[in-house]
Formats: C-alpha cells, sequence, structure tokens
C-alpha cells in the first residue's frame, strides 16, 4: 500500500541543481495553490477597509482628488501641460488610475508577504498562494476604480473605439510589469525594511518621469528619460487603447511585456528559493 | 509494516544570535542558493552557532519518537526542518507521505476566518479536495467539541479552542507522518485524554513525532526517545525510560532548598540510611525495595509544646508522589529537650529508577487529626537516589505476589 507514497527530500544543495524537479514541483504547487489562494484573496478584500468609515470609497477618492489637483494646477497654469488628445481631466484621470494600478502591483508582493510572516514561519503551504491572493487583490481594486472612468468618459462624451477591446491586455502588462519588479524586491525587502522605504520614495519620483498628467515629450532630455523608462510605453499605450488614440509605443510595449514574462518566471523561482532562507532570519 | 518514513541523516542546523549579522548572511544564503553554488556550508561563520548538530535517526509506520529536551535545545528548529519551513544546512532528511503538523498554537489558522474556513484551508494545505474535506468536516467539528463556534472567526476562540480545532484536524487529514510541538498542554484534561487515545489510534498507522516536557505523556506515547542537549543528540535509542532519566540528569542540580514558615523550629541535621550508605548531604545511593532511614534533628522555640512531622516524596517533576506523616502515628514529638532527634524507618522504598528529594513540614498538632500553623517547611532538605535492574514508567512501583 505505501509503494506510491511522495517522497520528499531536503537538503542543503540548491534546488536549481536538479531544475527538472524544481519546475515540477513549482507547477504542482501552482495547482494546490487555487483554493488557498482564493480564501486568502476573499480575506484580505474583507480586510483590507474593515476599520474605516468610507470603505471601499477610498479607492475612489484618491484618483478623485489627484486628478482634481493636476486639472487645477494646469488651469491656473502652474504647470504647462501640452495639448492632449482627450479633454485634460480624462487624460489625467486615465492616466492616475493607470499609474495607481502599477504602484499597488509593484507594493503588493511585498506587503503580502510581510503580513503573511506568521503563517509562512509555521506551516508549509504553497507560498504562490499568497502572490495570487495579491493579484487578485491589485486587479479587483483596479476594477472597482474603472467606475470612474466610465462616468468621466460618459461624461466628456468619448468616443469608445474597437481598440478598447485591446485594453485589458494592456492592464494586464502593466500590473504584470509591477508585480514582477515587486516580486524581484520582496526577498531582500523582507529581509531588509530599507528596501520598502525606498521603493516608497522611488514611486514617486517615478510618477514625474512617467507620462502620467502630461503626454509623452517628444524631444528633450524629458522625451529621452520617459523613453528608458519601461513604464512608459506600457501605460502610454494603455491609454491610447483605452481613449481610442493613435498608438505610439507598440514596439517597445511588446519589448516589456516579452521581459516581463520571463523575468516573471526568474522571480518566481528566486522567490521559491530564498523564502526558507527568509524564515530562517525573520522566522519567529 | 516495517516501511521507514522519515529518515534523518546527520542533518544540521545553524543559526546566527546577532540580527544584523543574520539578515546579512541571510541575503549570501538567498544569492548562493540562486546561483546554485554547491558549497554546503558546514562551517560556521562569525556570530553562528549550532542550533541542531549531526542530528539522525529513522522512524518506521506505527512508531512514535518522543523528543525532549530542556529549553532552546534545538526541538522546534528539527521539528521545523521535518516540515520542510527551514532548509538543513547539511545532511539530509527524507520525508515519505502525508505530514501533518501541529508546532504552534493556532498557527494553522487564519485569524479572521472562522473556524470551518479555516479547516478548508488547512486542508487544502495538506493537498485534499473540497468534496474531501467536506466527508471530514463534521467528524473534525464534532472532535473538537466547537459546537456553533465554528462559524466564529479564529480571533474569538480561547487558546484551548485553538489547539482542539488544530488537533482535530491535523489528525482527521490521515496524516503518515504527524509532528506535534508541545501544543496540547493548553488542552483540558478530558480533551487531552481524548487526544492521547486519537494518538494513539493514529500511531498504529502513522510515523509519529512528540515534542513534550511532560515525561509521562512522553512515557506513554513513545517508542523511541531522542533526548536533545544543545542541539546533539545525548541519547537516541528504544529505551524510553532510560531517555528520560537522561533528561531529568541535565536538571539534577537545580532542586534548591527553599524553606519558610514562621521560623519557630529549626532543622539542624538530616541523615539518611540506606542498607550500605549514610549520607548526610549526600543523595544517598539507595535500591529499589531497601528499607530507608530517616533521622532529623531539629528544635522548637520554647513556646511549642509539640509538632507533627510531615514527609513529602518529590520526583524529577517536582510532583508529589508520596507521604508520611506523623499524623498517622501515635508519635508526638515532644519539646523537652535543647535539640530533638526524630527517626523515621520506612521499610521498603517502592519508588522506581530515578532521583527523589523529600521535604519536611514542622506542623502545629490541634488535635482531632486538624492542623494548625506551619512551623517550618523545608523544600529539598534531603536527596536519595533509587537504583533498580529495570526502569519503570510510573514513579512508584507496587510490590506484587504473581501467579
Amino acid at each position: 500500500m505505501n509503494q506510491e507514497l511522495p517522497e520528499i527530500v531536503y537538503t542543503p544543495e540548491s534546488q536549481l541543481r536538479s531544475p527538472g524537479k524544481l519546475l515540477g514541483k513549482m507547477f504542482a504547487d501552482l495547482r494546490t495553490s487555487r483554493f488557498l489562494a482564493w480564501r486568502l484573496f476573499v480575506r484580505n478584500m474583507a480586510a483590507q477597509h474593515r476599520q474605516t468609515i468610507l470603505g471601499y470609497l477610498w479607492l475612489l477618492l484618491v484618483p478623485i482628488v489627484q486628478t482634481l489637483l493636476w486639472v487645477f494646477l494646469n488651469a491656473q497654469k502652474v504647470i504647462n501641460v501640452g495639448p492632449t488628445d482627450i479633454p485634460y481631466p480624462a487624460f489625467v484621470l486615465t492616466g492616475t488610475l493607470l499609474w495607481q494600478g502599477f504602484s499597488d502591483a509593484l507594493q503588493m508582493p511585498m506587503q503580502q508577504v510581510q503580513a503573511s510572516k506568521q503563517m509562512l514561519s509555521k506551516i508549509n503551504f504553497p507560498h504562490e498562494a499568497i502572490l495570487f491572493a495579491a493579484m487578485g487583490q491589485v486587479l479587483v481594486n483596479f476594477g472597482i476604480r474603472l467606475v470612474l472612468l466610465v462616468a468621466v468618459f460618459a461624461w466628456f462624451d468619448i468616443l469608445l473605439t474597437w481598440s478598447l477591446l485591446l485594453a485589458p491586455l494592456g492592464i494586464l502588462a502593466l500590473i504584470g510589469f509591477g508585480m514582477m519588479l515587486g516580486l524581484l524586491l520582496t526577498p531582500l525587502g523582507l529581509l531588509y525594511g530599507d528596501v520598502q522605504r525606498v521603493l516608497g520614495m522611488v514611486i514617486s519620483l517615478w510618477f514625474f518621469v512617467t507620462p502620467v498628467i502630461y503626454p509623452a515629450p517628444t524631444g528633450g532630455w524629458a522625451a529621452l528619460v520617459t523613453r528608458f523608462n519601461p513604464v512608459t510605453p506600457l501605460l502610454v499605450t494603455t491609454r491610447q487603447w483605452l481613449t481610442g488614440g493613435e498608438l505610439t509605443q507598440l514596439g517597445p510595449f511588446v519589448t516589456v511585456t516579452a521581459a516581463t514574462l520571463v523575468l516573471s518566471l526568474f522571480g518566481w523561482v528566486v522567490y521559491r528559493l530564498a523564502v526558507p532562507h527568509i524564515i530562517e532570519r525573520i522566522g519567529s | 509494516m516495517s516501511d521507514v518514513l522519515i529518515k534523518v541523516e546527520n542533518v544540521s542546523k545553524k543559526f546566527c544570535r546577532d540580527l544584523k549579522q543574520s539578515l546579512w548572511y541571510g541575503v549570501k544564503d538567498i544569492a548562493g542558493e540562486i546561483t546554485g553554488r554547491d558549497n554546503p556550508k558546514v562551517e560556521l561563520r562569525p556570530g553562528e552557532f549550532w542550533s541542531v548538530k549531526d542530528i539522525s535517526f529513522e522512524l518506521k509506520r506505527g512508531e512514535c519518537l518522543g523528543l525532549i529536551g530542556s529549553n532552546g535545545a534545538g526541538k522546534s528548529t528539527l521539528l521545523k526542518m521535518l516540515n520542510g519551513l527551514l532548509k538543513p544546512d547539511s545532511g539530509r532528511i527524507s520525508i515519505r507521505g502525508r505530514v501533518g503538523a501541529l508546532i504552534e498554537l493556532g498557527a494553522g489558522f487564519n485569524p479572521i476566518l472562522t473556524g470551518g474556513e479555516n479547516i478548508y484551508v488547512n486542508g487544502a494545505v495538506l493537498g485534499f479536495t473540497k468534496q474531501e474535506i467536506e466527508g471530514k468536516f463534521n467528524d473534525i467539528v464534532e472532535f473538537a467539541e466547537m459546537g456553533e463556534f465554528i462559524d466564529a472567526p479564529v480571533q474569538n476562540y480561547s487558546s484551548g479552542m485553538k489547539v482542539r480545532l488544530g488537533f482535530a484536524v491535523a489528525a482527521h487529514m490521515d496524516p503518515d507522518i504527524l509532528l506535534i510541538d508541545e501544543v496540547l498542554a493548553v488542552g483540558d484534561v478530558g480533551f487531552r485524554a481524548k487526544c492521547f487515545d486519537r494518538i494513539a489510534k493514529i500511531s498504529k498507522e502513522a510515523s509519529l513525532i512528540f515534542v513534550s516536557h511532560s515525561m509521562p505523556e512522553v512515557a506513554r506515547v513513545a517508542s523511541n526517545i531522542l533526548v536533545m542537549k544543545g542541539g546533539k543528540a545525548l541519547l537516541n535509542s528504544h529505551d524510553v525510560a532510560s531517555g528520560i532519566n537522561e533528561y531529568f540528569r541535565q536538571f539534577s542540580d537545580n532542586s534548591e532548598k527553599i524553606s519558610g514558615g514562621w521560623e519557630t523550629c529549626k532543622i539542624h541535621e538530616v541523615i539518611l540510611r540506606s542498607k550500605n550508605h549514610t549520607c548526610k548531604n549526600e543523595v544517598l545511593k539507595i535500591n529499589h525495595g531497601e528499607p530507608l532511614e530517616i533521622e532529623i534533628a531539629f528544635s522548637l522555640d520554647k513556646k511549642i509544646k509539640d509538632t507533627l512531622i510531615n514527609i513529602g516524596f518529590f520526583d524529577k517533576e517536582k510532583r508529589n508522589i508520596a507521604q508520611c506523616s506523623s499524623i498517622k502515628s501515635a508519635y508526638k514529638a515532644n519539646n523537652s529537650s535543647e535539640i530533638i532527634k526524630t527517626k523515621i524507618k520506612i521499610e521498603s522504598i517502592p519508588f522506581s529508577m530515578g532521583e527523589y528529594d523529600l521535604s519536611l513540614y514542622f506542623v502545629e498538632d490541634l488535635g482531632n487529626n486538624r492542623r494548625g500553623e506551619v512551623f517550618l517547611f523545608e523544600h529539598s532538605a534531603a536527596k536519595f537516589e533509587v537504583f533498580d535492574k529495570t526502569p519503570g514508567f510510573a514513579p512508584v512501583e507496587i510490590k506484587a505476589e504473581w501467579n
């Protein structure tokens, strides 16, 4: 009756030495983690705004205030944004929502793994579940914010085009890129609190070198900076799909998305290999 | 059924005392892991120590390993490695079958979810499908005696309830291997009794590792014993009783004389006599079944007329396992001289192998079997060690005629 018992071997050797086995285990865990991921996701969504009065309205409030701020500054000529394809408020809101999705995606993996420290150090479960739950949370929060976009599009009578159907692809690429970067930073970020602080700083600076509140510049230093910013093609292309504008950055979009897929696999492997070491160092 | 389910070969694990240094080593270890470096790090780096060192054992189906040792001996680290939470730094662990682990109180539970939801989560973690869990759900709830609380969030549970649910889940998931880390102590007596019945049942078909500081429990369930000290194995055998003795030997020096009371009485000397030895301050050696003679020299305050004397016998766990009281005899210690000498003869010492100490209580006699104020009590007033050919699980062995 016991011939078929699965055998697990723990040795100090790096699991990368038997990559076939590692990959097999990774995909097996992917399957078993689905149910758990769903449970964690439901819990996280419920807990997210439990101790607030406004609840889910918080998801809408931040982009509204930000959009109003930039529209005000632009109207007062404090900042000077060139002409945009669609009315500026709609332009800013679209950009802000996309940016928020990206920055959520960037921070969520680290936050969620950090929050699961207790569980990680005491029970053995597929650690992918935490990431899936985080991804679900980012996507759902993003989806809720889209309500704003629908309202604003209706208000400004923005024409819906067929390209809108491609927008989800862009959104996934943008959020995927953020999650991938966040995942790569997670192992180090769990060991050193500095990472999270630096990340907060970087995100607020990154915002300004990404064409969120202004259209992608075509000349000067600004053009150079935004060109080498991997978020630029993702955000600009997605916005163009949403608003029916002319595609200007499709090539870089494909490149960055392909890189995201490859690096995500790498980040996943690193995460798996790193977790036991992290538990060892910070587990209680 | 002699298949080996757990095989541990020369497993070691090191930890670092300093946090900053530890984090830096963590970064290096992760980097090493990612680059696939084949360099089993068996050397200690500065600031590190062995939490577990060179532990080896095998456990077959149907066996139960009692893992004992003082705090910080490395028991939990070893258990975490077996559960795959930590990677060994050297050696090899191979595990066959489904592992159920009860490592820390309510650790497997998510405080926000209800007990019922947690059963599903835990089941999912152990690789069960939703249907399989549904099939076991009622048994688990019933075993844990949760009643309506099953629909309340786990954060509202008492610690006893968490343990009950945790054990019930782990025990009902048909584990091939069950790891239990001193959590059952929280449950009430009724539930613990139930747990041990269940453990006995599971251990027939599974391999069990049981960490506990309660030696009677270990003696009850364990078939093998591993005594750890400072990460190393002090003893690893099938002889559970001698393992338990080994465990107690570590603490042999920490029973201090503690005295109190109204201080209206003073002990001058306690002499113990066995057949071949007489001791004043050392540990008396005595064979099982031999007579023991206790001689106490003490003085009483002038105002006191006489006193009752109680002798309490304590085992290594400081359990009061026997007593001997002058109230049961016609003896009265009359305060007629400066130093009063009392001799107590015990015909035969019925204790099993191990070290024992005795405490003395001098209590006022109010007549009619009533005790008054305590003149003096002295814990660990004297010690003796009982020798026997075979160890016993219980502290007292009753002599009997067998036909």
